[in-house]
């Protein structure tokens, strides 16, 4: 199997404190991932060790089978739109097709050309005086311009209104199905994602918490409700990742391999959002808190 | 890669070549009357009956403003150059974050850094270096009155050596401006350090450049004397010989046993003396030579014809003929340093700033 990114062990450290710690993940190819976890979940570190702006203190990192950044052909291989989306601000639009024209050698001008065209842009207008929807369009446009195998966005939407991220996402979908590109997209917002994703991967505190298609993970999770019981009573291919009782009645939100038979439990079909957010809260004392609050 | 470093850099350039070419006009305009008035003054020497070394010539003095105004830019224009060029070369993506655009397009890190390290170095070098030829072009008259373009302050003003100054400052500017990440305090950096290394260079590695000539000459009574006593202990000083354009490293009166005079011996020798043996001191506590009275005047001239009989003067010195060998040296010294800087800009941008 060959992944778009495979890090073993992975970690980065700023002074004393890590940023990423063991961090074991495989990215499988032809995918559009969605990268999602709180703030601080190491996301943002991840992604810039994987464009090869940050160079890991531990474990391994390979990006469509080599070391990121390791020469010109793997970079142009990577694109990239960092968070916030920079552009030099004094910069015309012109000037920024100029710069990935002679900054990338497969740099598809035509195709940037007719994006620009299409966003009703002016070539002379300085990227400082763009809306951030706009700037967030063109850092897109020059990532997937430069044809890239893989695509890696960090939080591009974050700082958007609800129309450009609209926007800004339907532009992204229209490139992933125009080419033959794996994208890797992260967000602390699982809306955002589950419009254009097809994989997902929760990641809390550096780890890897659930990984898998976005189909799979909504067909393998439900949600049991059902006069008290302990957990551990469940059958083997049940595994509970959030559980809430009151005096009476257990709710539990469960990861099952079959159908659940048991005529005791109403099942709940769950939303993306559901199942991510019991993974972001199974991860830490955000769950046993929870849980503490429902049963007193 | 270079057409863009070169459009990131335009603006710059363009505020440099327009300096250049407003100074440049200013210089040729005014220039041929400094030539004329001193071709005016060494002929009215002449007919007068003296060398051209015999009269005053008043070119020294003419343009007073432009001449500081000139010098004045040459010595500062190379650390604006490292301030306003250098360190924000880098710094700056740092600070806004563009260095995640540039650093992931299909060019390496090393490559990006060198082109931009290469492209303006060479202009910061180039403007540098014109600026000071230029300037020294119009200043020939004047330095053949002056006659002190080897002077610590002044050999650094002529030449091109500053294209050295203005490369080494632009290298020190992005270096600290990558160093730092912030351009503010790279800034600062570049201005205290351009300062300290010039410094440095003028007053304790250049004179070691070659090793100077030493020559024991015949003590002038009629030279500039200078007497001087502090904390108790007299001394006593002469302006070295007239050695057109040299850089005299030091000037000693010594005996024939390399002794310097005593206290007591010029107590003994200048006992007439304003200050010495309890007379009246002329001014002040410390005496400086200054003779008042005729008296003194005449007890003074005493002092240095004894002096000038039983000592003689070493002076060590660079001559003047070295004056172009020591503008290669100093200028090759300043790119090595340069070149050290790119090293380790490089070694930083590809193995700290990841």
């Amino acid at each position: 199997m060959s992944w778009v990114l495979d890090a073993q062990g992975l970690g980065k450290r700023y002074g004393r404190r890590w940023a990423l710690r063991d961090c074991d993940l495989q990215i499988p190819s032809g995918r559009v991932v969605g990268l999602v976890g709180p703030n601080g979940a190491g996301k943002s570190t991840l992604l810039h060790l994987a464009v090869g702006l940050l160079a890991p203190d531990a474990g391994s990192i390979d990006v469509l089978g080599r070391a990121p950044a390791a020469d010109a052909s793997q970079l142009a291989r990577v694109g990239f739109v960092a968070q916030d989306t920079p552009t030099y601000a004094r910069l015309s639009i012109a000037d920024h097709l100029h710069f990935g024209a002679q900054m990338n050698p497969g740099w598809d001008d035509a195709f940037a050309r007719q994006r620009i065209a299409a966003l009703d842009l002016d070539h002379s207008q300085r990227a400082g005086s763009l809306s951030g929807g706009q700037r967030a369009q063109l850092a897109l446009t020059l990532a997937v311009a430069k044809r890239p195998d893989l695509l890696v966005l960090d939080e591009p939407v974050a700082s958007l209104d609800p129309l450009a991220r609209r926007e800004f996402l339907q532009s992204l979908m229209a490139f992933v199905a125009d080419g033959d590109v794996s994208v890797v997209l992260s967000s602390h917002l699982v809306a955002d994602l589950e419009r254009v994703c097809d994989y997902l991967v929760v990641l809390v505190n550096s780890r890897v918490q659930v990984a898998g298609e976005v189909e799979g993970l909504l067909a393998t999770h439900r949600r049991l409700v059902g006069p008290r019981r302990d957990p551990g009573s469940l059958p083997t291919g049940q595994e509970v990742i959030e559980e809430s009782h009151t005096e009476r009645q257990s709710t539990m939100l469960v990861r099952c391999d079959g159908p659940v038979l048991d005529p005791a439990w109403t099942v709940e079909e769950l939303s993306l959002e559901d199942i991510v957010l019991a993974y972001m809260g199974n991860a830490g004392t955000v769950r046993r808190t929870r849980a503490m609050k429902v049963l007193s | 890669m270079i057409a863009f470093s070169w459009r990131q850099f335009r603006a710059q350039a363009f505020i440099g070549a327009a300096g250049l070419v407003v100074l440049g006009a200013i210089l040729l305009i005014t220039g041929p009357n400094l030539v004329h008035v001193y071709d005016v003054a060494v002929a009215q020497c002449r007919a007068s009956g003296g060398g051209p070394g015999g009269c005053v010539n008043p070119v020294a003095t003419d343009d007073g403003k432009l001449q500081t105004l000139a010098l004045a830019l040459v010595l500062i224009v190379p650390v604006v150059i490292g301030m306003f060029w250098g360190a924000p070369l880098v710094a700056r993506e740092l600070e806004t974050g563009t260095f995640r655009l540039a650093w992931t397009q299909s060019v390496s890190r090393l490559r990006w850094l060198l082109v931009k390290l290469g492209l303006v170095g060479l202009a910061s070098a180039v403007v540098g270096g014109l600026l000071s030829l230029m300037v020294s072009w119009w200043f020939s008259p004047i330095d053949k009155v002056s006659a002190n373009r080897f002077s610590p302050a002044a050999f650094g003003m002529h030449g091109f050596v500053p294209a050295g100054y203005a490369l080494f400052a632009f290298v020190l500017g992005a270096t600290t401006g990558l160093f730092f990440r912030r351009t503010l305090p790279a800034m600062a950096v570049t201005l205290v350090g351009f300062i300290a290394a010039r410094v440095v260079v003028a007053e304790w590695i250049r004179p070691h450049f070659m090793s100077p000539v030493t020559e024991a000459v015949r003590l002038d009574p009629n030279a500039g004397w200078g007497i001087s006593q502090s904390s108790g202990v007299l001394s006593v000083s002469v302006n070295p010989p007239d050695l057109p354009n040299a850089l005299v490293v030091s000037n000693d009166i010594v005996n024939n046993a390399g002794q310097s005079p005593t206290t007591s011996y010029l107590e003994h020798a200048c006992s007439f003396l304003p200050g010495v043996n309890g007379n009246p001191p002329s001014s002040g506590g410390g005496v400086s030579h200054v003779a008042v009275s005729p008296r003194g005047q005449q007890a003074f001239q005493q002092c240095v014809t004894t002096i000038s009989a039983h000592f003689h003067e070493v002076v060590v010195y660079q001559p003047a003929n070295r004056f172009w060998t020591f503008q290669t040296y100093e200028t090759l010294l300043f790119v090595a340093v340069s070149a050290v800087l790119a090293g380790f800009s490089v070694w930083w941008v590809r193995r700290r700033l990841g």
